[in-house]
């Protein structure tokens, strides 16, 4: 085996252009793949994060009627889940939330708003609302807190006074005033342009709904313990009326958008896949058909054609490693630096993402699944691409390949 | 004793279409230790005729015997195994493997046939030494003169103790000096460990070494001569 490996180390060497050409196709589809399979799953870890964070969490509880019918008179008392502890793992985060449709105005402008009653301490580690403000000021009480389009289509300032209408718990009117003390920009369009931000206390005050919250939102440390934390904390929740559910359960157009796309991106991956195969194909055809004469005087010494398959096979597995390889290693560290600066979009394609509430980024997901899937997957392909090849060398005819 | 044995053998190429006769009913014995050059003018089936010897081409009609064995009753794999152990090549164009170095194509047969490593160290030391190429063991085909890789091409034939050695037009491509001196290396060989050498050739210097000489001419023998 020794000399069939040495063999076919020193061969491959012996054509260094060729073999860095096969080995720079393999590694540039390794690259490009691991590229599109970390955009893809970057942009639906995004959409995910995103909506988790600012609408459901990966697991909400809510009153039990609450999400087929999303109104005030829904909510629970919040002293329901006082005995849960979020710092508990796999929950890492908690936030109440007490959410609920306004009308806000300002001078001769009125616009119908989405309201999110929200403990500002927790959300600033939840959905790091905090890191939302453009201006102004995030603790300020009384006061409440605009995003930015919102401010914008109002003509609303720092200081100026908002006005909120709205419809309190049973059917109560709602109605009060709040200046504006800070400014928030956000990601996705539709908060961008119509969300307000009260402290907890202030909008159950507002909405005349004391300790009661519409969901309890839960940000777990690994979204794939979803369905088990959910079955979990269902039984805990079972004496009361409230219902767990998860952000899947919660946003099936998202489950089944990402699963329409990841369908598309798979396509797409297998295209890039054909592409470089054809190329791959052709080099490992090449380097066994340009070589006959020599397996054929190999044959001839006695090297039997299974032996000269042998010595073939670990040339290309060794091709393929190194291919594998560099490929893996030229996309580790972009993939590690798009994953912490993803790429911002300007222009029309920003507007087009916007549009449909999506961040205008390109964000990148780190995870090495990504690179252990391409890595193996396109090791397969190149293996099954050599099958061909190799198996011509059964076919070889000593005489013929002598006279070539 | 023969060490080959051809009995009626003709070798037809195209059957079907316009059928060329390269052996033409041939027959003819080798025995153990000759010096056999095979002649004639180019066509006229010395390197078919070689190629049936050494099992690289099966003949169209009668038997090629190896040291008893009839080739043509071996499958592809046993015929393969059977010229690895049996039967030494040496080519026109050297056809060494190129990334081996000297010493390691002498040794390539030898370890296809999983000999003791010790035991090829030492017939590798001997050969190189009788080749007087010793000095150029560590050196690749490419590094080495037309002379030195049809040496090693001879030593890597010998190696393992063959039967018997074809050597297709083996001088072709040397100058004199290269031809004259691997010329002795082989005589010696054949002398001493009365190796069996069959060529085919053009060259005179090689017709004037050998103890026999068969011509051939449009595939069959047209007269065989031993040289005292």
């Amino acid at each position: 085996m020794r000399l069939y490996i040495k063999l076919a180390w020193r061969n491959i060497w012996r054509s260094k252009k060729r073999t860095w050409i096969t080995a720079s196709s393999i590694a540039f589809s390794v690259f490009f793949a691991c590229l599109m399979q970390s955009i893809q799953l970057g942009s639906y870890e995004n959409m995910i994060d995103n909506s988790v964070r600012f609408f459901t969490g990966h697991i909400g509880i809510h009153q039990q009627d609450y999400w087929d019918e999303q109104i005030l008179d829904n909510s629970f008392d919040q002293q329901l889940i006082n005995n849960f502890d979020a710092s508990q793992s796999p929950m890492v985060r908690a936030s109440p939330r007490l959410n609920a449709v306004a009308l806000a105005s300002y001078k001769e402008r009125t616009k119908g708003v989405a309201l999110y009653g929200v403990d500002l301490e927790l959300e600033a580690k939840f959905s790091f609302l905090e890191r939302k403000l453009v201006s102004g000021n995030y603790h300020s009480p009384g006061g409440i807190l605009v995003a930015q389009g919102l401010s914008e289509y109002l003509n609303l300032s720092l200081g100026d006074t908002l006005v909120l209408m709205s419809q309190g718990y049973h059917g109560v009117n709602a109605a009060a005033k709040y200046p504006v003390t800070g400014i928030l920009k956000f990601p996705i369009l539709s908060l961008n342009q119509g969300a307000v931000y009260l402290p907890l206390s202030a909008a159950q005050e507002f909405l005349v709904a004391p300790n009661m919250i519409t969901s309890y939102s839960i940000l777990l440390d690994d979204s794939e313990a979803t369905k088990i934390m959910s079955s979990e904390l269902q039984p805990r929740l079972s004496e009361s009326e409230l219902q767990v559910r998860t952000w899947q359960e919660m946003m099936p157009d998202l489950v089944q958008g990402i699963e329409l796309d990841y369908y598309g991106g798979v396509v797409m991956l297998h295209i890039l896949y054909a592409v470089v195969g054809f190329g791959i194909f052709g080099t490992f055809l090449m380097m066994v058909k340009e070589r006959m004469y020599e397996f054929g005087v190999l044959n001839a010494i006695g090297m039997t054609k299974g032996n000269i398959q042998i010595m073939v096979a670990f040339e290309i597995f060794m091709l393929i490693f190194l291919g594998v390889f560099i490929g893996l290693l030229a996309a580790s560290p972009v993939v590690m630096c798009f994953w912490q600066n993803p790429i911002p979009l300007t222009g029309d394609a920003a507007a087009s993402l916007e549009k449909f509430g999506y961040e205008a980024i390109v964000p990148f997901a780190l995870n090495l699944k990504i690179f252990y899937n391409q890595g193996i997957s396109i090791f397969i392909i190149s293996i099954l691409l050599a099958i061909y090849p190799m198996l011509s060398i059964k076919q070889l005819k000593i005489i013929k390949a002598l006279k070539e | 004793m023969n060490v080959i044995e051809l009995k009626n053998i003709s070798k037809i190429y195209n059957p079907d279409t316009i059928p060329v006769r390269a052996v033409n009913n041939l027959s003819l014995q080798i025995e153990q230790g000759e010096f056999t050059a095979i002649v004639g003018p180019s066509g006229c089936g010395k390197t078919t005729l070689l190629n049936m010897m050494g099992g690289l081409d099966p003949c169209t009609q009668g038997s090629v015997t190896i040291s008893g064995v009839a080739i043509s009753t071996l499958n592809e794999s046993e015929l393969t195994d059977f010229r690895l152990k049996n039967i030494g090549f040496v080519f026109q164009a050297y056809n060494l493997i190129p990334v081996l170095t000297a010493r390691e194509n002498i040794e390539f047969i030898m370890v296809l046939q999983k000999e003791d490593p010790k035991v090829i160290g030492d017939r590798v030391d001997n050969l190189l030494k009788r080749m007087g190429i010793t000095e150029q063991k560590d050196r690749r085909p490419s590094e080495l003169s037309g002379g030195q890789q049809q040496r090693v091409a001879v030593a890597r034939a010998l190696a393992s103790h063959p039967k018997f050695i074809l050597a297709d037009e083996p001088t072709a491509n040397l100058d004199s000096e290269a031809t004259a001196g691997l010329l002795e290396i082989m005589a010696q060989m054949n002398k001493d460990e009365a190796v069996t050498f069959v060529f085919s050739t053009h060259d005179q210097r090689v017709i004037d070494k050998a103890k026999r000489v068969i011509t051939l001419n449009d595939g069959a023998i047209v007269s065989d001569e031993i040289h005292l």
